[in-house]
């Protein structure tokens, strides 16, 4: 049973501020979803494979020639910040 | 301008051809309307006419509704999430400048569900969409917005997307068609995805032919998209009046009558009787894991959303919430940027993802899919295709089943296994149920659209709803 400790742990795996009324919701919550989901722990799925996709596809390598890409100025012009033609991001190094 | 509403899109388009409709007549009619709409659905209107029409091109410069997560160039892309806000991207989806090449031209962008992750349209970051059909009702979602575009008739025809039913779902509340096609048919790039090996772009529209005429525009291979293998077959407009021969299958797992409503069930049986006066045998079949498949899609689905949804960091693009460090920046930005159920399915993801949970949870879903796609495609061998109700009920209240989310994902109960095989399924209006409509799903074998489309067209023929109390009023 998931708790709100594992709740915490994967919100910081995943990047994600829970405020302390989030985390007590969402540890109700992700609880009774997971309880429906764990039916799948029922069904006897020895010697079957997994699918990660459904259509099978021979992955083509292009020719690698060079082509029309975006410009610089579009791929930057609809970030936050930006500093001598790069993404600009606070310090990587805390406080 | 009652006589144009009335008329598909792909009557307006003959129209057009014809000489008989001004394009330009079309569009404005459509955009006054979508600008004075008040459910909700639009979440970008076009300011004015464009300047030409192509209406050379088959679809003859008809107006088209996109669903917000479609990159639309310049224009806002905002996937139903303040963490987009006021995002438009450099490019286009691949599948909208296909329907621009072929002669649509762009009405507006349709408010949906946050990141398409819902069923009602209420997870919006832009507000909720109400049903044309009773406004204190939700249109079904995560195509919310496009559903009741069209069902109110402030676009013709819209796009949309479907992950787990987000076509299918909100077409039957609304009293519309929508395909959800074979995945790969279309291609995915420019959608800002949810769910890669599951989301497909697919038509909402008033009736059958509009959904062929659409989608045939639509699919195609792209090298942008290498999952994005095209359709074998041409897709032609749909004619048979008869379903002599054609061999219906009932899976009794999902059409027990149990958890349906009583008159969403007395439509369905309306219809597969219907069906057996047109021709058709109806016999039961059996998928025996398709009642498990909502418990599988519920760890694949946010899974995949979880690894997907990482790119939203504060960095190139949308929202940021400026902090002195970077790992506050991400947290904050998304902490501040998402909405409680792509926050919900992020961590579902990522809990089933994480190491010690990932055999248990992420490994069994999927082998879980696999059974699944094998019983589907062992009845299309016996059958032509599997019919049942598209949703267990009709249009709920606004906020009945927003504290509940596992009540919510219930919704997609008949929808879901056809996305977790990748096989193509197809909702019609089949009536209604205490003034509400109802939808009925026909699914069939990977690439048979244009069988389901024959099958789908003659049972409208035969059913002959009307859709237009939707489109009532002078304005929707």
């Amino acid at each position: 049973m998931i708790d709100r400790d594992d709740v915490l742990h994967v919100a910081r795996l995943a990047r994600l501020r829970l405020s302390d009324a989030e985390a007590d919701r969402m540890t109700g919550e992700l609880a009774k979803i997971l309880e429906h989901v764990e039916r799948i722990g029922e069904l006897d799925l020895d010697g079957v494979p997994p699918t990660a996709h459904v259509v099978a596809v021979e992955h083509e390598l292009r020719p690698d020639v060079p082509g029309p890409c975006l410009s610089r100025e579009a791929a930057l012009a609809q970030a936050p910040a930006t500093q001598d033609g790069g993404f600009l991001v606070p310090s990587p190094q805390a406080g | 301008m009652t006589a144009i509403l009335d008329l598909t899109a792909a009557q307006a388009a003959a129209a057009i051809e014809r000489g008989d409709l001004d394009p330009g007549e079309l569009f404005g009619i459509y955009r006054e309307r979508a600008a004075a709409d008040e459910l909700g659905a639009w979440t970008w209107v076009a300011d004015a006419a464009p300047v030409a029409f192509d209406v050379g091109a088959p679809l003859r410069g008809v107006p088209l509704a996109v669903k917000d997560l479609f990159c639309t160039e310049g224009v806002p892309s905002q996937a139903g999430s303040r963490i987009l806000e006021g995002y438009r991207p450099p490019y286009t989806a691949t599948c909208v400048e296909r329907l621009q090449t072929a002669g649509a031209t762009l009405l507006g962008k349709t408010n949906q569900d946050e990141f398409a992750m819902g069923s009602s349209n209420e997870n919006s970051g832009f507000g909720p969409v109400l049903n044309p059909w009773d406004r204190s009702r939700v249109p079904g979602g995560s195509s919310g917005g496009s559903a009741a575009a069209v069902a109110a008739g402030s676009a013709p025809w819209a796009l949309g997307t479907d992950t787990g039913g987000s076509i299918r779902q909100p077409a039957a509340l609304c009293g519309i068609v929508g395909l959800k096609p074979t995945y790969g048919t279309v291609s995915r790039f420019g959608m800002i995805a949810f769910a890669c090996s599951l989301d497909q772009a697919g038509p909402l529209t008033r009736d059958v032919t509009d959904a062929a005429l659409l989608y045939r525009h639509m699919a195609g291979a792209d090298a942008r998209d290498a999952t994005a293998v095209g359709h074998p077959d041409e897709i032609g407009l749909p004619s048979a009046e008869r379903l002599d021969g054609v061999r219906l299958g009932v899976p009794v797992e999902l059409a027990g009558g149990e958890g349906i409503e009583p008159g969403v069930l007395a439509a369905f049986e309306r219809s597969l009787a219907l069906a057996r006066e047109l021709g058709a045998t109806v016999e039961e079949v059996s998928l025996p894991t398709a009642d498990r498949a909502l418990s599988a899609y519920y760890v694949i689905a946010p899974a995949e959303c979880s690894s997907n949804l990482a790119r939203f960091d504060g960095v190139r693009y949308g929202l940021r919430v400026e902090a002195d460090d970077l790992l506050t920046m991400y947290t904050e930005t998304r902490h501040d940027g998402f909405g409680d159920e792509v926050k919900r399915r992020i961590l579902i993801g990522t809990y089933a993802l994480s190491s010690g949970y990932y055999d248990a949870y992420y490994g069994r879903a999927q082998r879980v899919r696999t059974l699944i796609a094998r019983e589907l495609a062992a009845v299309f061998e016996r059958v032509d295709a599997i019919v049942t109700p598209t949703s267990p009920g009709v249009a709920f209240e606004l906020g009945s089943k927003s504290a509940d989310p596992l009540a919510m994902y219930l919704n997609d109960f008949f929808t879901v296994p056809m996305s977790l095989a990748g096989v193509p399924a197809i909702s019609i209006p089949c009536g209604l149920a205490d003034g509400l409509p109802v939808g009925l799903q026909v699914a069939g074998a990977a690439f048979s659209e244009n069988r389901l489309l024959d099958i789908a067209y003659a049972l409208e023929q035969g059913l002959g709803f009307d859709g237009s109390p939707a489109r009532g009023g002078a304005t929707p």
